[in-house]
């Protein structure tokens, strides 16, 4: 396989005209990932999921070379409320789409100009290798969006076998506000997507960003975030962990000045074979900081979670508030749930706190339920509704907590 | 000065750091073949042991060193290191405490551990380890009479092979990691115990582990097995003199639980912590491992750790057995420039099995306490449970506090807890406190104390008030 990912590199080295700077930061995280190849358990950050193994055993080769062709999609995806869009078909911009706001307070530009940097993660250093234009959102100072930004995307039904790396950055001047929904289609064939977001937040804005990874898809997926905080900023991320076969959220927050504050909140709701991780590293730098997480898992089938969660706290940032809290509920006997919540802590004047449960559901709960009439499927349903709707009640805005709750068959 | 702060005075230097001028027998300095048969040979071992020996060390040859670990330390030369010493008057050795160099029993007088048995009133039966070499055995007749074997572990091999023959090595192979098998292929002495079949053993049974050369590695190995239906509490000191140069100390302890036995095992542990900038103290790369092998067996680890430069280890329980029981209790302080990396692993393997991990840290200074534990629960073992609690306390903003549960569920009807807190000592307790008249250091010490509370009281009674203390002792200074 490695040869293969070599001559695709090669080629497409060759089919674009990059400048010598920009082929230099190419060729330098490309042989990065040549030397580290897809991460192995051996790394401590994937411990729990031996991306090299699930590689060789799902795939005989990858294909890097983008295909500049783009046919079937289903764009039959519709989502019933009032909303600005941009789609994105195999990582390639098809349509914007920001009727309800002020144009020229929103901009999205594509950018070809990467900064030199060599990760560590060699997932990082592949993304960098093969994006050739990325896409970023700038929302100017003081602009708040009035309907809700949908991520859309989209690939090609024909799509097989194909690596893609797609990137996407989205940056809130001060006093800005935005709520962006990512939303994924994709198809039923073996595909490796490499997603890479960096947001910036600055002063007193606010992002909301809901991930809803919902269609049944056979893709293996690595998504990783790099957020940044500015003074007095918050950002609400919300995860719907799903729908694909593999699915890694690696995200990375720091809160860089004083008062910022993050409320993180997931679902990984797993049935089949299918692999999901959430990966959180909230670094506080700075004093008067908050960080909230709540991890949600519930397995069924042969399905396996992962949470491993990191709250760092460095020595100048008194007076943080840092709450981390996983429960799992395993829901068959070949299920397996891991997690690995941390605390790093350098400063005194703080408050941490982390817990992690994993367990079955109540059975005298179930009885309850069974005694009033209710099937045990029925019961069991409704427990682990319950169990999950404590999540989705914490989505502040309520369009987006219906759409959720909508797709997740949970009744008001 | 009232008497208090005479009392903490007193107490505030390591007391513990004097080294003792005895002559020496040391094998060769460095690690080879030649050593570890000339460690065979003064032991007078079989040649079963030797093989033993020798084939950990083929493995050691394999193995590199782990880097993992939070607390770094400088490359150590196992080739710059003696693997053998012992005081020159235990060539013949003694028949008799009478017998002993009395420069020996001064040494242990000093420690607060007399051996002439007729001074002790508590009745605890201590075996003294002197660098690499046991030196004394005490209440051993009594023990006898019961069929409880207690002894330094080179006689052990000389008197009862086969008992250790089957259970050397069987929690801790000889192809372990690193520092284990090092340990396997250089191990001088240490403690052998053997409780037989539904003997409830009458007394505390006791080590006390001393490095005095210089230079020196202390490997000790203890192997204690509960047979059936039998308890055991056994305890393990240590201390160190002053030295400017880090000493490495691998242990092993292999525990062996059978049917419906119980084993307690407590530590406290006082090694020498280097002086107040960071230089010297002791390498504390210890393996503590249990197999709760038979049904209804229960193993529980209790360690309080004050001491060394660096403390890297994981007491261990393997619930083998059904309905066995494993359980964790520390208390891991560190101060100046000390580190720990410390914390528990508890494997479910059996049906029914429980554990329970409380785990208190307390940092203070230019210090760095973590707390990393992995609680696995096999897919087999239904209905397991296990509950994980631990707390972290910091005082002031150059030290780290830091917790990393490692959490495998593979068994639906099994249930996990883990919780955590980071805090310090807020400004309100210390008002209070202070309210009634007692000072900064005093309030500290209570409130310490009371926050370790719940591991102090597992503790067997003539440990537990050494250790409040201690616990008082190593946060001198610390704050105000």
């Amino acid at each position: 396989m490695e040869n293969n990912i070599k001559l695709n590199f090669e080629n497409y080295l060759n089919e674009k005209n990059f400048s010598s700077s920009q082929k230099e930061i190419k060729e330098d995280n490309f042989d990065n990932f040549i030397k580290n190849g897809f991460p192995n358990k051996r790394i401590e950050d994937w411990k729990f999921s031996d991306l090299k193994q699930i590689i060789a055993t799902n795939f005989d080769n990858i294909d890097f070379s983008k295909k500049e062709k783009q046919s079937n999609i289903d764009e039959n995806l519709t989502v019933d409320l009032e909303h600005n869009k941009i789609v994105f078909i195999d990582g390639i911009i098809s349509k914007i789409d920001f009727s309800y706001e002020n144009e020229e307070k929103v901009v999205v530009e594509q950018n070809s100009n990467l900064e030199k940097e060599l990760s560590e993660n060699s997932l990082l250093n592949l993304n960098t290798a093969f994006v050739s234009d990325y896409t970023k959102i700038l929302v100017k100072s003081g602009y708040q969006l009035k309907k809700p930004l949908i991520l859309f995307n989209f690939l090609s039904n024909d799509l097989n076998n194909i690596g893609l790396n797609a990137r996407l950055d989205i940056d809130l001047e001060d006093d800005a506000s935005l709520n962006v929904i990512n939303i994924s289609n994709e198809n039923l064939n073996n595909n490796f997507l490499n997603f890479r977001q960096k947001i910036n937040i600055g002063k007193n804005s606010i992002l909301k960003n809901y991930n809803l990874d919902i269609n049944e898809n056979s893709n293996f997926k690595y998504s990783f975030k790099d957020i940044n905080l500015e003074k007095n900023s918050h950002l609400e991320y919300f995860i719907l962990s799903k729908g694909s076969k593999f699915l890694k959220h690696d995200i990375n927050c720091s809160l860089n000045r004083e008062y910022g504050s993050v409320v993180l909140n997931g679902i990984i709701d797993l049935n089949e074979k299918k692999h999901h991780e959430i990966k959180t590293k909230i670094n506080h730098n700075e004093e008067n900081c908050k960080s909230y997480q709540l991890i949600k898992s519930t397995l069924n089938d042969n399905s396996k979670g992962v949470y491993q969660g990191k709250i760092y706290v460095n020595s100048k940032a008194q007076k943080t508030d840092g709450y981390q809290l996983s429960r799992a509920l395993l829901l068959n006997d070949k299920v397996e749930f891991n997690a690995k919540p941390e605390l790093e802590i350098y400063a005194d004047d703080v408050k941490c706190s982390h817990g992690s449960t994993s367990g079955n559901v109540d059975e005298d709960s179930i009885f309850y339920l069974m005694s009033r009439g209710l099937s045990y499927e029925q019961s069991k349903k409704l427990l682990t509704n319950g169990f999950l709707n404590e999540v989705i009640e914490k989505i502040t805005n309520d369009e987006v907590k219906l759409l959720v709750k909508k797709l997740m068959g949970i009744n008001e | 000065m009232d008497n208090r702060q005479k009392e903490i005075d007193n107490l505030k230097d390591y007391k513990y750091g004097f080294s003792t001028d005895i002559e020496n027998i040391r094998a060769p300095k460095g690690l080879n073949e030649d050593v570890i048969k000339f460690i065979s040979n003064i032991k007078k071992e079989p040649q079963w042991m030797l093989d033993f020996r020798l084939k950990a060390f083929e493995r050691f040859k394999q193995l590199k060193e782990p880097d993992w670990q939070k607390p770094k330390y400088p490359k150590i030369d196992y080739q710059d290191l003696y693997y053998y010493s012992a005081p020159k008057s235990m060539d013949n050795k003694p028949k008799s405490l009478d017998e002993l160099d009395p420069k020996l029993l001064e040494t242990y007088n000093k420690l607060g551990i007399p051996l002439q048995e007729q001074a002790r009133l508590n009745g605890i039966a201590v075996d003294a380890v002197f660098d690499s070499v046991s030196v004394a055995t005490t209440f051993k007749e009594e023990l006898t009479k019961q069929g409880i074997i207690f002894c330094s572990m080179s006689e052990a091999i000389q008197k009862h092979p086969d008992l250790v023959k089957k259970y050397l090595g069987s929690v801790i192979p000889t192809t372990d990691h690193f520092f284990a098998t090092l340990n396997s292929a250089v191990f001088t002495d240490g403690s052998f115990v053997y409780i037989p079949e539904g003997v409830k053993c009458p007394m505390e049974l006791s080590t006390y582990f001393r490095i005095n050369a210089s230079e020196t590695g202390q490997f000790e190995r203890t192997l204690i097995i509960a047979d059936k239906g039998s308890y055991v509490s056994y305890l393990e000191g240590c201390t160190a003199p002053m030295r400017d140069e880090n000493q490495l100390h691998a242990a092993n302890v292999e525990l062996i639980a059978l049917d419906d036995a119980e084993i307690k095992y407590s530590t406290v542990q006082n090694w020498y912590p280097g002086d107040k900038d960071g230089v010297g103290g002791i390498y504390n790369f210890v393996t503590k491992r249990g197999l709760c092998k038979g049904k209804n067996s229960k193993i529980s680890w209790t360690q309080v750790e004050t001491g060394s430069a660096i403390t890297w280890k994981y007491p261990s329980c393997i619930l083998k057995g059904d309905n066995s029981v494993g359980e964790f209790y520390s208390i891991a302080i560190t101060n100046n420039h000390q580190k720990a990396d410390t914390g528990t692993k508890m494997i479910h393997l059996g049906k029914n099995t429980k554990s329970k991990i409380i785990s208190k840290g307390i940092s203070a200074g230019n210090s760095d306490m973590m707390y990393r534990g992995l609680v696995d629960i096999a897919s087999k073992a239904d209905n397991s449970r296990n509950f994980t609690q631990c707390d972290s306390l910091l005082m002031g903003n150059k030290c780290g506090a830091h917790t990393i549960p490692y959490i495998k569920n593979k068994n639906l009807k099994s249930n996990i807890e883990h919780e955590a807190t980071t805090s310090k000592i807020s400004d309100e307790q210390l008002y209070y406190c202070n309210q009634r008249g007692l000072n900064q250091e005093e309030a500290v010490s209570l409130i310490v104390n009371g926050f370790c509370k719940e591991v102090l009281q597992q503790l067997p009674m003539e440990f537990a008030v050494e250790a409040q203390k201690l616990v008082g002792i190593s946060l001198e200074g610390s704050v105000g």
